[in-house]
């Protein structure tokens, strides 16, 4: 069972639909216990990084995720849902995010913003995430990413002025700066990558 | 890794149904929204834009029902603009599986809208829609209003940097000039938005030909919008594509 974690923030219908090809039961919840039994969380995340944050730690959120990591339990942050894992953001005022993975959420050094559209990935060989479609490209609308590589972590990497991490695979937290859910077949590749190895 | 440049075709939804006129008057039918969804999907398409010109609040009830409908089949990006005139009407567009929302006329009316919008959430989720002419205002084009029947008494170019300044995260661009009359994009009205924009540009208004696309790419459009060319099959996405990366711009190809 794959919970979606409900917390106000993203396109969660699209989120779930997108899961539901790939996994026999998906959940849409804030429910605590529902959200840390689930065999994998999807935390998704739209908009400002303070806000979602802010969202994020009124139901509950830095609890159910502390539990996840003391279970070793799979989770999969998408966009926003990427960025509060890292340890802060300076997007609009410094805010301070959960701090499992290393590293600042910063503005793209780009002339225009959003970055917003399909870009492709440089993914390493030895990613399971994007197993069979390295060459693919995903969905993307943010002006802010972590711009670190995560030592210890399969690292993969997008361009746009810059380059930012794209995606980040770490132990049993996988995180994508896209967006799956709308990255069409490519995407959906990407969630069943995930589901398969749950 | 380049950022590809988009092809969007748009999808003017009334009662349930597509469909498609000349300089927005005598409307025709053009299909089922859920199924030229699918089919866009299939042949490539970047993004889709639903376009709500229904006249009822009833009607309006309908398209919320297609995009839920349609966001549950197709796994692309969906932007939905028409008659949104609150911060409220954004969160059930999103709730029913809208990725992105355009503002138009309400915003005119009202520019604090934008800010309201934007400020819940976030600027990647708003598109200012702007359906320009030419006109003798400070840069040479003014905002319409009504589908371009009416006029604003807005210069384009300002009022683009006053939507930027209060929170939209993308301009479409559309010339009422050049709707409906597929004898291309306005390219010089097109360049002057470019200049001053540090937001992403869709062109819209004028596509006719395959070779209008890498024009409208040239003088800057990050996307380009289309709508009868492709319901009516004069050329197909896929079509566009190709002419597009002859020209030796980035694009998404299907696996």
């Amino acid at each position: 069972m794959i919970a979606i974690l409900d917390y106000g923030s993203g396109n969660l219908r699209s989120a779930e639909r997108a899961f539901e090809l790939a996994a026999d039961k998906v959940i849409v919840t804030s429910d605590p216990r529902i959200c840390i039994e689930a065999d994998g969380l999807v935390v998704p995340g739209v908009g400002a990084f303070a806000a979602c944050m802010e969202q994020f730690l009124n139901i509950g959120g830095r609890e159910i995720i502390a539990a996840r990591v003391a279970n070793s339990s799979p989770i999969f942050g998408i966009c926003v849902g990427m960025q509060i894992f890292f340890d802060s953001s300076s997007e609009k005022k410094m805010s301070k995010g959960l701090g499992i993975l290393p590293g600042d959420i910063s503005q793209i050094e780009a002339a225009i913003l959003p970055h917003m559209g399909w870009n492709t990935v440089a993914a390493p060989a030895e990613s399971k995430l994007f197993s069979g479609i390295a060459d693919q490209s995903f969905y993307f609308v943010h002006s802010f990413a972590a711009k670190k590589r995560v030592s210890s972590a399969i690292n993969s990497t997008s361009n746009y002025g810059e380059d930012f991490l794209a995606a980040v695979e770490k132990d049993f937290i996988v995180a994508t700066q896209f967006h799956p859910e709308k990255s069409g077949a490519a995407g959906a590749k990407l969630i069943s990558n995930w589901v398969k190895s749950l | 890794m380049t950022l590809a440049k988009r092809i969007i075709p748009c999808l003017d939804v009334a009662g349930g149904r597509v469909v498609k006129g000349v300089n927005f008057k005598d409307l025709v039918d053009a299909g089922d929204p859920v199924e030229l969804a699918k089919r866009y999907d299939i042949e490539g398409a970047d993004e889709l834009t639903f376009l709500d010109i229904s006249a009822s609040v009833e009607e309006r009830a309908t398209t919320l029902e297609i995009v839920r409908r349609t966001a549950e089949q197709v796994f692309i990006p969906l932007t939905v603009g028409g008659g949104i005139r609150s911060a409220e009407n954004v969160n059930e567009l999103l709730r029913a599986g809208a990725d992105k929302v355009s503002v138009n006329t309400a915003a005119i009316a009202r520019p604090d809208l934008i800010n309201e919008i934007s400020d819940r959430f976030g600027n990647q989720v708003l598109v200012l829609s702007v359906d320009a002419r030419r006109a003798a205002t400070k840069s040479g084009f003014e905002v319409t209003t009504h589908g371009g029947r009416q006029s604003s008494g807005l210069d384009a170019l300002a009022w683009i940097e006053v939507g930027i300044s209060r929170g939209v995260g993308e301009i479409l661009l559309n010339s009422m000039d050049a709707d409906g009359t597929k004898s291309g994009f306005d390219i010089e009205m097109l360049k002057a938005v470019r200049e001053i924009s540090s937001v992403p540009v869709i062109a819209s208004g004028g596509a006719g030909k395959i070779s209008d696309f890498a024009l409208a790419i040239a003088a800057g459009a990050d996307a380009v919008l289309a709508a009868s060319v492709f319901h009516f099959g004069d050329f197909t996405i896929a079509d566009v594509k190709k002419d597009l990366a002859k020209h030796g711009f980035s694009i998404r190809t299907l696996s």
